[in-house]
């Protein structure tokens, strides 16, 4: 049994694998101590290897993990076990995003990622969704169903939100800044596939891929490319740290 | 024995500082430097004179500042590799790199200046303004340059509290710009005579030559040593050596430079290395880290890995020239002297082809496995200049990642995961 924990910034991901295959997993809230929920996520399972990734990583490999590998390459090995033959990934977690180019071997060849601002992550969205009256599961709805859209400037977290504070106070339609919200995320992530470069096969790994409306208008954005979500898109980190505890 | 920047509040007050802030400043730089650099293994005897120089950087430096003040020398603060320290030496006077490097002065610069500018002018302005850097206090006047536009509008403003010239530094290299150059290495040293209160003679220009590309060979002697594999030096030291020559007595620092140079040969002998053998190598391209900025050093070799170089002009851009020592005439000497000087590779000129090569050439004679291409925030020119060195790493096939930062400790946890990242990168 190879375990595999990535300790994000919004939750907590584990995975189990037998070798084979995918046989457990679990999703929790990150919490104060992202480490002891993981823990408490692992206490009864035997395993060979337990690999942490994410944020919370060293912090893991103090308390209980082997080893200790970043998201960036725990995402490479997820979506090259996934979608072999994949070469692109785009991962939108809680606290950044990424674009992951892979060689043929599945091994990172390069990659970008956000640095000290919010813009295009998860939390973005969080908040955006916040200040609109929404949860975020009808945040990504609304806007997928949205006829039209308004301007949205900001990229920036901050800035944004006054932007759309501003313009609900104009009276435009709630869907319509959603949608451009989300419009704004779709714009930034292509901006970095764009400057990365990307292959035939995108594979959209992280809790963002989660949202219908991110999913659509990214693949729209990219016409030749194919853009691919894992069913479990959320613990693909998890899965690739469980990999590579497999295999060293 | 916990390590100690000495206090000396007589001498500071003396300066007009605030003390009182400033003894805070001390013990945290003190915490810091302890941290950052007394934690390494393996370390070097002869980096004992460099703790030194750190312990007494507020102190027993200042003081020789000040008895060449009291001698009528004249003391200059400068803040780029542009301005020949030459013709401050053969007049008899010391030259010195000011404070900049600090994220503690920032917000004391932001009451005036806008906050989104490179934080290295910011910072600088703010040590001035909140009277924390015994060096600003010190100086005669500051010598400034147009090397970006940060700093040649910021010296406007830092002149009501401090003496401010600014030399035209080019930003072309055709015979007209270099013509111009040398008319302001000329109007430099009528300044330095002027305040020295004595004229520069050939020979004081020839020997102030020669200390000068005496100091340069050995930092380029350091720097090959560090090339070497597996290294016998941590790239936290070499650094810190490197950021020591801008305020050091540079005929001392040689000498110290060159002890340590003989224990690093001896190391290379038996096969030492710092951390490990096969520690991974990187070397730094870019914007200068001021004193006391180890912000990435700290994070790659907090990671495992070793850096090897530094591209930069707290960095080999200050040393990798020398100026010909075999004309005599004193229009000789000072074409001479600018002839050197426009080797200088800073990204500030347009075009600046000769950087992409000296990155490639770096790189080569490092041994480096990678590439960290490092930006100041909001330093326009090395920030667009980065597109065509990833281009040219690219080219060559060299591993390589941009990073652009200020020195604020906020983005800390992104870039340990994106250093890591590039080191797994290298190693897979």
């Amino acid at each position: 049994m190879y375990i595999g924990v990535d300790l994000g910034s919004r939750t907590v991901k584990m995975a189990v694998w037998d070798g084979k295959r995918l046989v457990d997993y679990k999703i929790v809230e990150s919490g104060f101590e992202p480490h002891r929920q993981a823990e408490k996520m692992i206490a009864g399972l035997k395993a060979t290897t337990v690999v942490a990734t994410g944020y919370g990583r060293h912090l893991a490999s103090e308390y209980f993990a082997d080893h200790v590998i970043t998201e960036i390459k725990a995402h490479g090995l997820g979506v090259y076990h996934q979608f072999p033959g994949c070469t692109t990934i785009v991962d939108v977690g809680g606290q950044d995003s990424k674009v992951i180019a892979l060689n043929a071997r599945g091994k990172v060849s390069n990659f970008q990622m956000n640095d000290k601002c919010a813009a295009g992550t998860g939390r973005f969205l969080e908040i955006m969704a916040g200040s609109l009256a929404y949860s975020l599961d009808e945040f990504g709805q609304a806007a997928l169903l949205a006829d039209q859209e308004v301007q949205i400037n900001s990229m920036c977290t901050v800035f944004a939100e006054s932007e759309v504070i501003s313009m609900k106070n104009r009276g435009a339609p709630r869907d319509h800044i959603a949608r451009a919200v989300h419009s704004s995320v779709v714009d930034r992530l292509s901006g970095m596939l764009a400057r990365l470069g990307y292959g035939e096969e995108i594979a959209f790994s992280g809790g963002v891929a989660r949202n219908p409306c991110i999913v659509h208008m990214l693949q729209k954005k990219l016409p030749e490319a194919r853009l691919v979500v894992p069913e479990l898109p959320d613990i693909i980190g998890a899965l690739g740290a469980a990999l590579h505890g497999a295999e060293i | 024995m916990t390590f100690e920047i000495k206090p000396y509040p007589e001498l500071w007050q003396s300066l007009d500082m605030d003390v009182e802030r400033f003894d805070k400043a001390r013990l945290m730089l003190g915490e810091a430097y302890e941290k950052t650099y007394l934690s390494q293994q393996n370390r070097p005897g002869a980096m004992a004179y460099f703790d030194n120089m750190i312990a007494e950087i507020h102190g027993g430096r200042i003081k020789e500042l000040m008895a060449a003040k009291a001698e009528g020398r004249p003391v200059i603060g400068t803040f780029c590799v542009y301005i020949p320290e030459e013709i401050v030496l053969a007049a008899g006077g010391i030259c010195v790199g000011l404070c900049g490097g600090s994220q503690g002065s920032v917000p004391d610069a932001e009451k005036t200046l806008p906050r989104n500018i490179c934080p290295m002018v910011k910072s600088a302005f703010g040590f001035k303004a909140g009277r924390i850097c015994p060096y600003f206090q010190a100086v005669d006047f500051v010598y400034g340059e147009t090397t970006c536009d940060a700093k040649k509008k910021t010296w406007e403003i830092l002149d009501k509290m401090v003496p401010t010239y600014v030399m035209e530094i080019p930003q072309c290299k055709n015979p007209r710009d270099i013509a111009l150059w040398n008319e302001e290495v000329k109007a430099f040293k009528a300044k330095v005579e002027e305040v020295a209160g004595k004229t520069i003679s050939e020979s004081d220009l020839a020997w102030a030559i020669k200390t000068m590309n005496n100091k340069r060979r050995a930092l380029q002697r350091l720097n090959s040593l560090r090339h070497h594999k597996p290294c016998p030096i941590s790239g936290k030291d070499g650094l810190l050596i490197e950021q020591i020559a801008f305020y050091d007595e540079p005929i001392r620092f040689t000498e110290k430079v060159n002890e340590l140079c003989d224990e690093l040969e001896g190391r290379i002998k038996v096969g030492e290395a710092v951390p490990t053998k096969n520690a991974t190598r990187v070397m730094i391209a870019g914007t200068p880290m001021a004193l006391p900025n180890w912000k990435i050093h700290n994070l790659v070799e907090g990671a495992g890995a070793v850096i090897v170089n530094e591209e930069s002009c707290i960095g080999t851009r200050y040393f990798k020239d020398l100026i010909d020592e075999s004309v005599s005439t004193m229009n000789e000497m000072l074409a001479a002297l600018t002839d050197r000087y426009k080797e200088i590779d800073c990204s500030c000129f347009t075009p600046n082809n000769e950087r992409l090569n000296q990155v490639v050439k770096e790189f080569r004679d490092s041994q480096a496995h990678g590439v960290i291409n490092y930006s100041l925030q909001f330093c326009h020119t090395y920030n667009i200049e980065e597109i065509r060195i990833r281009e040219a790493c690219e080219k060559e096939g060299i591993p390589y990642m941009f990073i652009e930062s200020d020195y604020s400790p906020e983005d800390i946890g992104q870039l340990q995961t994106r250093i890591e990242a590039f080191l797994e990168q290298i190693r897979d």
